[in-house]
């Protein structure tokens, strides 16, 4: 299997909270750190990708944020807009307000025509070459199919017409394993899990697209060991416990009680991901990422997942 | 016990600082209302949250409750007694109730949403005539609207919603939100799809395919259409409006009807969210819209919050201490607990187990105070603010949403 960051077209999915835009703005990051021209492409247009960055808010058009690091934000009607001008020299200036409208209704009355924008304009960029690695903050794992899977839904539908010969390209870059991959975004719980799991077979299933890696994000460290989960066992016993309250002059039991819980919940998480492992094809590499304790979000964290990142594809 | 709950709850103070409210229970809102929707980010327990207040207004209220719910999720299911959840209402039977050691007072029933069966149902309920019926449920643009792509969850949850709630078989309904892109676009769907089939574009677009007759003025628009989408497939386009024409006005009407049911009095919202940041974001964003479009935000439910010990201040110095004086402390310890085990004794090991013991404090403290301090600055605070710990173990039966429920409830 090609290596991740040999790709040219990586779309990040998740279920929501597992840390999806966290994954794709510290993807992007390391790669441009390790002096690739890359381009980082919010589909869901919540606006997260910049506050990753500390960047001003992202447009269509995409900026340089970082050094060799470009963003931007997917917006169908530009896409439309950059598509007749490129590909069929329509004059669209001037008279995009009736266009918009036509085109916002067969959008609408059309399913697959938004997705198809947004996933032209992600292949148009990696045919062009203008950048090393494409990566896409792209939808959750419940819509990532409908996107992916749209340039096929399209040609089933579409006999002819430029849309038609439009797609054809598309699935080339889609379907080639060493062009364009899928990576997922999991915590080590039970729904994100079970959704992780039926990802990887709806994506086998209904897209052309290969799953390249499944990012275990928020991994709790290991506490103790066999030996020393027993010590830890025996210090919460009344005697020591009391002892030691004696000793620090303070009552220990909050701080035992929160390794406890600490213990319970990588323990219950173990098991979780220990389905993850037997339910994911064991040729698709899965990263592990710790938990952050401190900082949930800017560009802080995007760093420090970055350089865990980093460590995780052997850099 | 309503006593102690009463006396627990500082009404008077609480109401003096928040006067908006915040001083509610789930208890009496569920008693009030007939629809509660359960709405907030992706990843925050909704479709649990929601399972649980069910659970709990069976259990408190009786009567019958449906929980209605988007997430195919096998183990929600499995917690309730389900083989599995489908389309149509099924009854958790009695026995999954007794096996918790519950005893509910009402019935509870379960159903989850199917896109495509509910479409399919929408259509045969409206079509005019079997030959309209079978056609739109044959058309291939059809298929893909109902089947394929998401957007069309939106509208179908709540038209399946009004349906049930119509039919009067229910005394609460509970439902879970899709997971949409943007939490919100469950709300503008009945009132986008009325806009959509009463829109002058569709007349527009289906005229030249009945007519055959294209006139000046629509004849760039169609030369730029046949040339990206392709003449067969504006053709399905237009045969597909051309028969769902037929059932305009039952849609419109229907749409307009659903949307009513939303902003009724009887129908409540619930914005589920953890105190992460970024989902906490999304979910005051919520609140927020809600309460412009003049909606009923009856609770917002905090999901996995840390337990308060971890806030304490006297903790973390012993934590400090801990970590500070790990070497010395294991000296001390370690005649103690090789007394309990020899190799318990060895004071390295020891050492290492109270470093990580404080490390581990501290770092979830962290954690804590930085969520006890969003939650103190709520920007919209409805009657009731729920908070559900965080539980150590998955729940997988009744008694664990029930457990849960427990904590919504007062």
């Amino acid at each position: 299997m090609t290596s991740l960051l040999d790709h040219r077209l990586l779309f990040v999915t998740g279920k929501g909270g597992t840390g999806k835009t966290t994954v794709a703005s510290a993807l992007a990051l390391f790669a441009s750190q390790q002096g690739k021209r890359v381009l980082v492409c919010e589909v869901d247009a919540k606006g997260d990708v910049s506050g990753f960055y500390e960047a001003p808010p992202t447009r269509f058009a995409e900026r340089e944020i970082l050094p060799g690091l470009f963003a931007m934000t997917m917006d169908t009607e530009a896409s439309l807009r950059e598509y007749l001008k490129l590909q069929l020299r329509i004059p669209v200036v001037g008279r995009i307000g009736p266009l918009a409208k036509a085109f916002d209704f067969v959008a609408t009355a059309a399913p697959g025509v938004r997705e198809i924008l947004t996933v032209g304009k992600l292949c148009y960029e990696v045919r062009e070459r203008t950048y090393d690695l494409v990566v896409v903050d792209a939808p959750a794992s419940g819509h990532i199919i409908g996107q992916l899977a749209a340039p096929q839904a399209i040609n089933d539908l579409v006999k002819v017409g430029l849309i038609r010969t439009q797609t054809d390209w598309m699935l080339d870059i889609l379907s080639d394993a060493d062009t364009t991959g899928l990576i997922a975004v999991c915590t080590p719980e039970e729904m994100p899990v079970n959704e992780t799991i039926e990802l990887a077979v709806r994506v086998r299933e209904e897209t052309t697209v290969r799953l390249s890696a499944v990012v275990v994000n928020r991994v709790l460290p290991e506490l103790f060991g066999r030996q020393e989960e027993a010590v830890f066992d025996a210090l919460t016993t009344a005697g020591p416990a009391e002892d030691l309250a004696e000793l620090v002059g303070g009552d220990p039991r909050p701080v035992l009680e929160a390794a406890r819980l600490a213990v319970t919940m990588r323990r219950t998480r173990s098991t979780h991901l220990e389905r993850l492992r037997e339910g994911i094809d064991p040729e698709v590499p899965m990263l592990y990422l710790p938990y952050l304790f401190t900082r949930l979000h800017g560009l802080r964290t995007t760093r420090q997942v970055a350089a865990s990142l980093g460590e995780e594809l052997g850099y | 016990m309503a006593a102690a709950a009463a006396a627990a709850r500082p009404a008077g103070g609480d109401a003096a600082e928040r006067p908006s409210g915040g001083s509610g229970s789930l208890d009496s809102l569920l008693a009030a209302k007939e629809i509660v929707i359960a709405c907030g980010p992706g990843g925050v327990g909704k479709t649990t949250t929601a399972a649980a207040a069910a659970v709990m207004a069976t259990l408190r209220h009786g009567g019958k409750v449906l929980v209605l719910t988007v997430d195919p999720a096998k183990r929600l299911a499995n917690a309730l007694g389900l083989e599995g959840i489908g389309n149509e209402e099924r009854r958790v039977p009695d026995e999954a109730f007794r096996a918790s050691g519950l005893k509910p007072r009402g019935e509870l029933w379960a159903a989850m949403l199917d896109t495509k069966k509910s479409w399919d149902a929408l259509i045969r309920r409206h079509a005019p005539d079997e030959q309209t019926r079978d056609e739109i449920l044959a058309n291939p643009l059809y298929k893909n609207i109902s089947g394929r792509f998401v957007q069309s969850h939106d509208y179908i949850a709540m038209e399946r919603l009004y349906e049930i709630h119509s039919e009067g078989d229910y005394d609460l309904i509970v439902v879970d939100t899709p997971p949409t892109r943007n939490a919100l676009d469950f709300l503008d769907a009945p009132q986008r799809l009325a806009d959509f089939f009463s829109s002058r574009l569709l007349r527009w677009l289906i005229v030249p395919y009945r007519s055959r007759l294209v006139n000046v003025a629509t004849k760039p628009f169609y030369t730029i259409a046949d040339r990206i989408l392709g003449t067969q497939f504006l053709a399905d386009i237009s045969e597909f409006f051309i028969l769902f024409q037929s059932m305009y006005d039952g849609f419109v009407e229907r749409a307009e009807a659903v949307g009513r049911l939303l902003s009724d009095r009887r129908t409540t919202f619930m914005v589920v969210s953890t105190l992460e940041g970024v989902p906490l974001r999304e979910a005051e964003f919520f609140a927020q819209e809600l309460t412009a479009r003049r909606l009923h935000l009856g609770a917002i439910v905090l999901n996995k919050v840390l337990p308060p010990y971890l806030q304490g201040a006297g903790a973390a110095g012993v934590a400090e201490a801990l970590k500070d004086r790990a070497d010395e402390l294991a000296g001390s310890l370690a005649p103690v607990l090789g007394s309990i085990d020899g190799p318990l004794g060895d004071p390295d090991q020891i050492r290492r187990v109270l470093t990580e013991v404080a490390e581990s404090f501290l770092n979830f403290r962290v954690v804590a105070l930085r969520e006890a301090e969003e939650q103190a600055h709520l920007g919209t605070v409805p009657e009731v603010v729920a908070t559900v710990p965080f539980f150590d173990t998955d729940i997988y039966d009744l008694a664990g949403l029930a457990r849960l429920g427990e904590q919504l409830w007062d």
